[in-house]
Parts: structure tokens; C-alpha cells; sequence
């Protein structure tokens, strides 16, 4: 049992890191896509798995990311750009972090939609009134391919530091958090600031999510950095796959992505009623994920094999 | 009986599948063409009205003639149609999966600058021509220059607002309207590179800019926006709107009872609905875009439009996309087989017959464009460019608001 986790994660990437070589341009979007909600998905769940915060705020990390592609770019060589990225992901994490991480449940939702918004119209009105336009445009030298491997990069980094996160102290601290945070107060763990901390790494790696794929789209404008959809489509990857692992996320973004190409490509004028439906069998049947029905299947089949065996 | 339909159906899918083999090996027998189109999401309204009827009516008119000729044989057309959900990322996808999954021959453009730009790179990295019939950027022409693949179809938003401040000048050298000009403007890429050129050309023209504010998109109350406009007393007031601010920035006015002697507004002027929602009132009313209503081969496209679509197209990009599809479909029959890069060369020297006139690129760029027009006798004719064929006399003062 304890293997399964890890091979799949390996396997998972190990096939995604083919397609470049046998798929098509097609099937390399694709790919492109998937690399890019996982990482958002599982750095999402990277903070709002142990500690049962659920933020909204994806969409204003890779807003920001995509932003300081468009507007360092052409100005900074590739390697300091993501740099600079990460920083100020991180940094912006941190003081929002300070000011709200006080803040549950309800209200800590409510204001990581605000977030974004707020972190959209700011953008916006620097635009209009300083830059004096609103659409930046985007010409740098990256390929398809290079956008591929910088993401897969980025996926196999985040596992990497969600694995290393999970084994230490701060991922104990955080569980403990996450399971009751008067019990954690009281234990001597300084809650806040470990919340804080994973909160600037999950923000950290959005945002590098954003300046990675910015180069796509040649145009960009707030609407497009700031898509509210790209919040809430990380958060329901991660549910279905299950926030409380790290492999769980994985489990979710491969079918959903792949759901909503072959919904988008074959019911063009159905999908949002498709998607509707898709997501309420999903709230019904996998209420825990499909990790969480994973692990719960997996005794049960162990229990219905020759002891034997199992041995 | 589970297994027997079971057997049924794998059978009907190798059937299915046999079909579709010898119906590829034969040698072309359709000319299949692709587009993605905001079909669900904030593009939808633009989509729905400006490029989406225009490809169905074009599509079903080649077809309805046998299809286009090529090799001295008319082959009809197949549509596969995408969704691309306003979403850019999605919108990439589509072009890569038109072309390299359903290998269709060619791709139509989406909807709306934003998403133009979008594909544009990849659109180019394919080959495929990319006739961008609704994309207003300032940077076109080097855009056209960095993508020979690319054409634009729609002007210059600088071009608007130098014809639009234009015609003032001329209005206001025959003392029909004085020096003062009260400007709004949408806070995005294009409403910004419309009121910046404004502002520049106002100026050197000598007007006096007495009130100049942008707002968010998807504003709701405009009112306190006119309500200072108007304190400023203009004598012209010019709105650089998108369609649902138009709307609402005519109703105010109007109830208002804001009656400056020239009323400008943005984006969505062209379209029926704004007939339809003032009637009378729409009467005199300034805005982007206009055609020339008289010309037969547009009074004839009109009627089709409506019989095919039970719908008017709107007075600007409409034509302008239709004749983007006639000019595409023209230049694949000289090239006379699915030749995409002959295509694109036709389509960049050649020069076409459409409803709109003779049609000739210039660098990648349709240069004869209506930039503004106006509301005369329930049509909304051209009236800038001057120099455009059946360029109407402009009417000024606009009647009072009838309430």
C-alpha cells in the first residue's frame, strides 16, 4: 500500500513526459494542460488539504505570475523572470497571509474571492491610468515544447517539496492544525505561522504556474490573468481527487481535464448542462475523492484476498 | 437480450468505423473547415450576433451552390464547430485539435480581438490563413508583419477616432457645433487605444476636452458618470463603449433628457438591437461602424442575412465578416486545390468581388473601413471616412430625446 502512492505519481509522469515525443501538437496541448491544473490543483490542496482552509485565491497567484511575465519579459532573461515571479508570489502571500490567516471557514473563502478581484481592479487601474492600456502583448522565443518541460519541471518540483513538507515537522504541525486548532495552540505550535509559511509556498508555485504559460496566449489583459474560473476549477480538481494527499490532486485533474476536452469537443452546445451533471454524480458518489474511495477499496480488497497472498 | 444489443452495437461501431476509413481514403470529397467560437461565456453576445451567423449563412450558401470549385469540381463544405468558452487557453486547444486531430483544411477566426490574438501565433506556427474579420488593435500592422498568415479586417481604433474628431472639425468649421467635447470611455485594451488617440486628435484639432473619465466593463449605473458629463454642458459628448454599456448609456441619456448637439457611442450603435430598443429615438445617434445601405450587393446581402437567420446582421462587422469568407472562399478556388500557403498568398496580393466593394490588402490590412455612422431614417448609414462610397452627410444637431 504504502508503494501505490508513489508509483503512481511516477507513472502518471512518466507518461506524460512521452507525449512530447509521440503525441501530436494536439495531444502536447493537452498534456500542457493537464501539467498546468495539476500543479494548481496540487498546490492548492499543498495548504488547503491539511489545514482545511479553502481559498480562492488561485486565480490572483496566477494572475500575478502571467502579469510579470507580460510585463518583465522582454526585460529580464527567462531564468530571473521566474524568479522574480516566485518572490512576488511568495512575498504578496505573505502579507495577505498576515492580515487574513486569522480569519476561518466562511469568511476565509469570501475573502480569497475578494482577493483576486481586488488584486484584478488594482491591475486594471495602474493599466489605465499609468501604462494607458489595458492588453499587454506577450513575444517571447518559447515553445510548445518548452512551456511542456518547464511545467513538468514545476509538477515534479511541487510533489518534491509536498513530499519533503509532509515528512517534516511543519506538515506534522499543520495536520494537527488542520484537525483542531485550539488543541495545536495549546500544544505550543505557532499556528499562524506555519499556516503562513505553506500558504507563501502554495502561492509561490501558482504564480510560477502563470508566468510559465502567460507566453501562450500572445495577449493579455486582467480578464484573461484574473479568470475566476481558474480558481474554482482547481479547487473542484483537488476535491474530486482528494485534498488530503498529495498524490490525491493527481487523481482528480487527469479524468476532469480529459472529461472536459471530450465534453468541449463532442456536446460544443451541451457542456455546461454535461458539466453540471458530471460535477453533482461527483458531490453524490465520491463525496471523500476518488483517493479517499481509493484507500477505503483498497482493505477491502486486501480483506477478500488469500491472507497468503497479501503476505 | 443485454448481449444481443450489445453485439448489435459493437457491430454498428466497426460499421462506423469502416465508413469512415473508405470515406477518407477516397479523395477529397468535402473541404472540411473549423472554427472555435465563444459559444457560452462573456464573448457569447459578440459571437452570437457579428461571426457565428456569418459562417452559418456563408457555409449554407456555398453549399446550397454545390460547394466551392475546385479542380473544375464543386466540392461541398463540412463545419466542425468548437466551443471555446471565452477562454483563451481553450480557445489554443481548439486550433490544435482542428488541425491536428480532425486535420481540417481550414480554420475561421474566433470572436473579438482578445481571442484573435490568442490563436494568432498558433494559427501561424500551423500555416492556416487566420482571417481576423474582428480585431481593432492599434499594433495590426506590425502584427500582420510579424504573422504573413494573419489578415485584419477591422481598421485601426486610432483610425475611428481620427475620422470621428475629423468630422467635428468639419462640423464645427461650418459653425454647426462648438469647441467643447465631453468623452467616456470603457476601461479596456479597446476602449483605451480608442479615447487615447481621441484625446490626442481633439487637441491638436483644437477642441476643448471639458470632461474625460474611463469606467470599469460591466459597469451597471452610468448615471452619476452622465450626470457630470452633462454639468460640463458639452457640445458634443462621445462614449468609447462596449455593447452593454452603450445600451445603457443611450437609456440614460435619454431619461436624462441629455441633449448635446452631437451623441457618440461605442461598440453595439451597429447592432439591430439598438433599433429595436429606441426606435425613433435612435434617430441621429453617432457610432462606430456603419455601411453603405444604398449599395445593391449590401441591400441584397441584408435580405439573405434575415431569410436564412430570421435576424438583421449588425452595420459593422457583419459584412465585413461575410466578405472575409467570400475573399477566403475566392482565393481557394484560384489556388484551385487545399494549398494553404498558395492560399494565403492569394489572399494577401489577389483582389476579390464581395458585398462590400472590391477588396484589396494592403500589408495584411483592409484599409477602406467605416469608422463612424449614424442613425438615418431607421438605417444606420456611413458618414466617416468622408472619402468612403456613399459616405452620407452627417445630420447634426441630434433630435431631443422623445420620452
Amino acid at each position: 500500500m504504502k508503494g501505490v502512492p508513489l508509483a503512481l505519481v511516477v507513472a502518471a509522469m512518466g507518461a506524460l513526459a512521452l507525449v512530447p515525443f509521440l503525441g501530436t501538437g494536439y495531444h502536447l496541448a493537452l498534456a500542457i494542460g493537464i501539467l498546468n491544473n495539476l500543479v494548481l490543483a496540487t498546490a492548492w490542496a499543498l495548504f488547503s488539504g491539511p489545514t482545511r482552509y479553502v481559498s480562492l485565491a488561485t486565480a490572483a497567484f496566477f494572475g500575478i505570475g502571467s502579469y510579470a511575465a507580460a510585463g518583465l519579459g522582454e526585460a529580464l532573461p527567462w531564468p530571473v523572470l521566474l524568479a522574480v515571479a516566485l518572490v512576488l508570489g511568495a512575498a504578496m502571500a505573505l502579507v495577505v497571509g498576515l492580515s487574513t490567516l486569522r480569519l476561518s471557514g466562511i469568511y476565509f473563502v469570501i475573502f480569497t474571492f475578494g482577493l483576486s478581484e481586488l488584486i484584478r481592479q488594482l491591475v486594471t487601474w495602474w493599466e489605465v491610468n499609468v501604462s494607458r492600456s489595458v492588453g499587454r502583448y506577450i513575444f517571447l522565443d518559447v515553445t510548445q515544447e518548452g512551456i511542456f518541460w518547464q511545467l513538468f519541471g514545476l509538477a515534479a518540483l511541487v510533489f518534491l517539496v509536498g513530499w519533503l513538507i509532509g515528512r517534516s515537522r511543519l506538515g506534522l504541525a499543520l495536520r494537527v492544525v488542520g484537525d483542531d486548532e485550539l488543541v495545536a495552540r495549546h500544544c505550543g505550535i505557532n499556528v499562524t505561522g506555519a499556516k503562513l509559511l505553506l500558504f507563501a509556498v502554495s502561492a509561490a508555485f501558482m504564480t510560477l504556474a502563470g508566468a510559465i504559460m502567460a507566453p501562450r496566449w500572445t495577449y493579455l489583459d486582467p480578464s484573461i490573468a484574473f479568470n475566476p474560473v481558474i480558481s474554482f476549477q482547481a479547487l473542484i480538481m483537488a476535491l474530486l481527487g482528494g485534498a488530503g494527499r498529495l498524490w490525491g490532486p493527481l487523481l482528480g485533474v487527469v479524468p476532469l481535464t480529459l472529461l472536459f476536452e471530450v465534453l468541449g469537443a463532442n456536446f460544443p452546445n451541451a457542456f455546461s448542462i454535461l458539466l453540471g451533471l458530471v460535477f453533482m454524480a461527483i458531490v453524490y458518489a465520491v463525496p471523500n475523492g476518488i483517493a479517499g474511495w481509493f484507500e477505503g477499496a483498497w482493505p477491502r480488497a486486501v480483506r477478500l484476498l488469500p491472507q497468503k497472498a497479501v503476505r | 437480450m443485454r448481449g444481443i444489443g450489445l453485439r448489435l452495437a459493437t457491430v454498428a461501431s466497426l460499421a462506423a468505423a469502416l465508413g469512415a476509413a473508405v470515406g477518407s481514403a477516397a479523395a477529397q470529397d468535402k473541404i472540411r473547415i473549423g472554427y472555435a467560437i465563444s459559444k457560452t461565456g462573456p464573448f457569447t453576445g459578440g459571437a452570437s450576433i457579428t461571426t457565428l451567423p456569418n459562417y452559418q449563412l456563408w457555409v449554407k450558401e456555398v453549399n446550397a451552390a454545390g460547394g466551392l470549385m475546385i479542380g473544375g469540381k464543386r466540392i461541398p463544405i463540412e463545419v466542425i464547430e468548437y466551443d471555446d468558452r471565452s477562454n483563451s487557453e481553450e480557445a489554443v486547444k481548439a486550433i490544435e485539435r482542428l488541425a491536428t486531430q480532425d486535420k481540417v483544411d481550414f480554420i475561421l477566426s474566433p470572436w473579438g480581438t482578445g481571442q484573435n490574438l490568442a490563436v494568432a501565433p498558433i494559427m501561424n506556427r500551423l500555416g492556416y490563413p487566420h482571417l481576423a474579420a474582428t480585431t481593432n488593435t492599434n499594433r495590426a500592422p506590425e502584427l500582420a508583419k510579424r504573422w504573413p498568415n494573419a489578415t485584419f479586417w477591422l481598421g485601426l481604433p486610432s483610425d475611428i477616432s481620427v475620422s470621428f474628431v475629423e468630422l467635428l472639425a468639419k462640423l464645427r468649421g461650418e459653425g454647426k457645433v462648438g469647441p467643447k467635447v465631453a468623452m467616456v470611455s470603457v476601461s479596456d485594451q479597446f476602449g483605451i487605444e480608442l479615447s487615447t488617440a481621441a484625446r490626442d486628435a481633439l487637441k491638436k484639432a483644437g477642441f476643448e476636452l471639458v470632461y474625460d473619465k474611463s469606467y470599469p466593463a460591466g459597469t451597471q449605473d452610468v448615471q452619476p458618470l452622465l450626470k457630470d458629463a452633462m454639468a460640463a454642458s458639452p457640445d458634443v459628448f462621445a462614449a468609447f463603449s462596449y455593447p452593454p454599456d452603450t445600451l445603457g448609456i443611450t437609456d440614460t441619456a435619454k431619461v436624462l433628457g441629455f441633449n448635446p448637439k452631437v451623441f457618440f457611442v461605442g461598440v453595439g450603435t451597429a447592432f439591430p438591437v439598438f433599433k429595436q430598443r429606441f426606435g425613433q429615438n435612435a434617430e441621429g445617434v453617432l457610432g462606430i461602424g456603419g455601411w453603405n445601405a444604398d449599395s445593391p450587393t449590401l441591400k441584397d446581402y441584408f435580405k439573405r442575412h434575415v431569410e436564412a437567420l430570421g435576424r438583421e446582421p449588425d452595420r459593422w462587422a457583419s459584412p465585413i465578416t461575410y466578405a472575409s469568407l467570400q475573399v477566403l472562399g475566392q482565393a481557394i478556388e484560384r489556388v484551385g486545390k487545399i494549398d494553404r500557403a498558395a492560399v494565403i498568398k492569394e489572399i494577401q496580393t489577389g483582389s476579390f468581388d464581395t458585398i462590400i466593394g472590391r477588396v484589396k490588402l494592403e500589408g495584411g490590412l483592409l484599409k477602406e473601413v467605416w469608422a463612424v455612422g449614424q442613425w438615418q431614417g431607421g438605417e444606420f448609414y456611413g458618414v466617416a471616412p468622408t472619402a468612403m462610397a456613399g459616405a452620407r452627410p452627417v445630420v447634426v444637431p441630434k433630435p431631443e430625446w422623445k420620452q
